[in-house]
């Protein structure tokens, strides 16, 4: 079922995928091929590949239970909260709250993780930034 | 004798003191993400990428680090292997079957140093294979025109999945999807806008190491959440013991040596094989020359663990001959290393040999070096790898996954990126769980441009005649093997991955075969 429903998905995106080459805009640049050929080609192969895999599914793939999925769109979301936050609060801050989150998800104790978390955004503050040079977020705090 | 002199001239640029110091950071963070299941040559290079990159190092100063860091892994693979039966990475699989039974013997000290010093000379006499062929490859390859290079990376495609691809039309769909999405951006020969829908981020395009660290690191981080695998990899500190090789064991073992360091070199160089398969041809091919009745095999034969190490080192450095000389990667790894190069804006292939012989020269003397820090690290200090294997994970994968953070965002200083690096992780998580592979994605993103560009040079030399593209005897061999590589394995790839998977429980196999090269 999972395999049909991906082959499903696959032929929509084939198709988008096609409507999206078909507006490629000419430039004033011309070449015999134009840079629409190749995308088309990308396109076939896609659709072909989507009938086989939505007439030829694999066995039913080992999906995780609903607590276990909403677990990764947590982490998931976590993660892009953390993307969005980092220039607004700075390295440190953001970091702390997502390591913690992770750390605390994977089985630590909810005190054990803010410590780890500390250590971690620390850790990678002073080693990237302090002593490699690298560029971190900055925050209002200026860390 | 040319090469010589040009190694010599590569030994001058590597031995500097700050060449020297990266090569050592390489092999000893290469062999800890070797020796940690869960991270793999392919995440721990493509997370460093970035870093490396921000940095500021040279050209010849990121290779050194990244290439150590591949040498290294491949090492560290066994540690767990013996120690745990768990493989630290997929090539170091094999190594468990006679590893582990060792170990339980209580003579793990005696297998870890038995297999490093098998993992030294696989990597030794590859590295020399390297220095030998690929200078003659690139004869070969100066051949090729538009055409022929179309030919080559389809066949790379197509070879990827290897003889124990399970599913052809998910890899094929792997690759379109990565294609396509290299497409986004400005066209390279025209201008035009494709993909892009005015949104001003996509207008250069999606950067591939965004998407290697989304798909591989952060993928990765999300898996270990799914199945709340915190604790750490080894209970206790394992007992190692004698850490000395017997001599007598290792004299006996010359004929294995020789034997599983060419076939893993020779799978490594060809297309679609890789370290898994040389250490896995390399371990049935001296079981059936050493112990046709099946006595000591799988019960903690020293054999056991010397052949798949030299294998699938050796394998290793077979893997950079088609990668350097050709630009033509044949694994996750690999296509990974191709990521450095083409972030530093190298092409590999023969002008790199022609125009760069100091960076050619340079890595594969870094190369050399590496073997041999690695054989001294691996050799009095491997207790200290196997402290590591007591940290818990909960602890490890967060720090993975901020430090994929904080290199992508050091490299490219965009929110939207960092974002669309958790998307790709996101996606890499659904992919691998359908069962797609993730290697012909990155390939499909890495080469997407230089495929195309050919595909129009070959079609502007021949006016638009498409027969162009089957227009030479060169040209039609390469579709034919890449014809043969990509049917070949619907008749016979569930053979042979039945035959691997022999000792081992299928669905620890399947684990293992998804986390990529």
């Amino acid at each position: 079922m999972s395999d049909r429903i991906f082959g499903l998905f696959g032929l929509a995106l084939a198709a988008f995928y096609f409507w999206a080459t078909s507006i490629i805009p000419d430039s004033f640049m011309i070449d015999v091929v134009g840079p629409r050929a190749f995308p088309y080609i990308v396109g076939t192969v896609l659709t072909i590949c989507s009938l086989y895999i939505l007439l030829r599914p694999d066995a039913e793939p080992d999906w995780p239970n609903l607590m276990n999925f909403i677990e990764i769109i947590f982490a998931t979301a976590v993660m892009f909260l953390y993307a969005w936050g980092l220039s607004r609060a700075g390295f440190v801050i953001a970091t702390v709250f997502a390591t913690a989150y992770l750390t605390w998800r994977l089985g630590s104790k909810p005190l054990g993780a803010l410590i780890t978390a500390v250590a971690t955004s620390a850790g990678i503050y002073v080693v990237f930034h302090l002593i490699l040079g690298l560029s971190l977020a900055k925050g209002p705090l200026g860390f | 004798m040319e090469i010589f002199s040009n190694l010599a001239d590569g030994f001058a640029v590597a031995l500097t003191f700050q060449h020297l110091m990266l090569a050592f950071l390489g092999c000893f963070l290469g062999t800890l993400m070797g020796a940690l299941p869960g991270l793999g040559p392919a995440n721990g290079v493509a997370i460093l990428i970035p870093i490396a990159f921000t940095l500021g190092l040279g050209p010849v100063a990121s290779l050194i680090l990244l290439t150590s860091v591949y040498y290294g892994a491949m090492y560290g693979g066994r540690i767990s292997s013996i120690l745990l039966n768990i493989p630290g990475d997929e090539p170091a699989m094999m190594t468990c079957l006679d590893g582990h039974p060792m170990a339980l013997q209580g003579k793990a000290g005696e297998a870890l140093a038995l297999s490093g010093i098998a993992s030294f000379i696989g990597s030794f006499f590859a590295t020399w294979g390297l220095v030998l062929i690929a200078p003659l490859l690139v004869k070969v390859a100066l051949l090729f025109g538009p055409a022929e290079y179309f030919a080559l990376f389809t066949m790379a495609f197509a070879t990827l999945g290897g003889v124990t691809a399970s599913n052809q039309g998910k890899s094929a769909f792997a690759a379109a999807l990565g294609l396509g999405i290299s497409m986004i951006g400005s066209d390279s020969q025209t201008g035009s806008e494709r993909f892009t829908f005015g949104h001003i981020h996509l207008y250069d395009g999606i950067d591939f190491l965004i998407a290697i660290v989304g798909l591989f690191a952060i993928s990765e981080v999300l898996i270990f959440i799914e199945h709340h695998k915190g604790g750490a990899a080894a209970k206790s500190s394992a007992k190692i013991g004698r850490l000395m090789p017997d001599f007598g064991v290792l004299k006996k073992s010359i004929g294995t040596m020789t034997r599983s360091t060419i076939i893993g070199f020779l799978a490594g160089v060809l297309p679609g094989a890789g370290a898994s398969l040389g250490s896995f041809l390399s371990y049935s091919v001296e079981k059936n020359t050493v112990d046709r009745e099946g006595k000591t095999f799988g019960k903690g034969d020293p054999r056991g663990v010397i052949a798949p190490e030299c294998g699938n080192n050796a394998a290793a450095g077979g893997a950079l001959v088609p990668m350097l000389a050709l630009g033509v990667p044949g694994s996750g790894t690999t296509a990974v290393l191709l990521a450095v190069l083409l972030q530093l804006n190298i092409t590999p292939g023969p002008l790199l040999f022609r125009n760069n012989p100091d960076i050619v020269w340079g890595l594969i003397a870094a190369l050399f070096i590496a073997n041999f820090m690695l054989l001294a690290l691996n050799l009095p200090m491997v207790g200290l790898f196997t402290r590591v294997l007591l940290i818990p994970t909960r602890i490890l994968m967060p720090v993975v996954a901020m430090i994929s953070f904080v290199g992508i965002y050091g490299l490219t200083g965009s929110t939207f990126d960092v974002m669309m690096m958790v998307g790709f992780g996101f996606g890499g998580w659904l992919l691998r769980k359908l069962g797609v592979p993730l290697v012909p994605v990155i390939l499909g993103i890495l080469l997407g441009n230089e495929m195309e560009v050919n595909l129009r040079r070959a079609l502007q030399i021949s006016d638009g005649d498409w027969s162009i593209l089957v227009g030479s005897p060169l040209a039609i061999g390469i579709w034919a093997i890449a014809v043969t590589g990509f049917v070949l394995p619907i008749f016979f790839g569930k053979k042979v991955k039945k035959n691997m998977s022999a000792d081992h429980s299928e669905e620890k196999m399947d684990e293992v075969m998804k986390g990529g090269d």
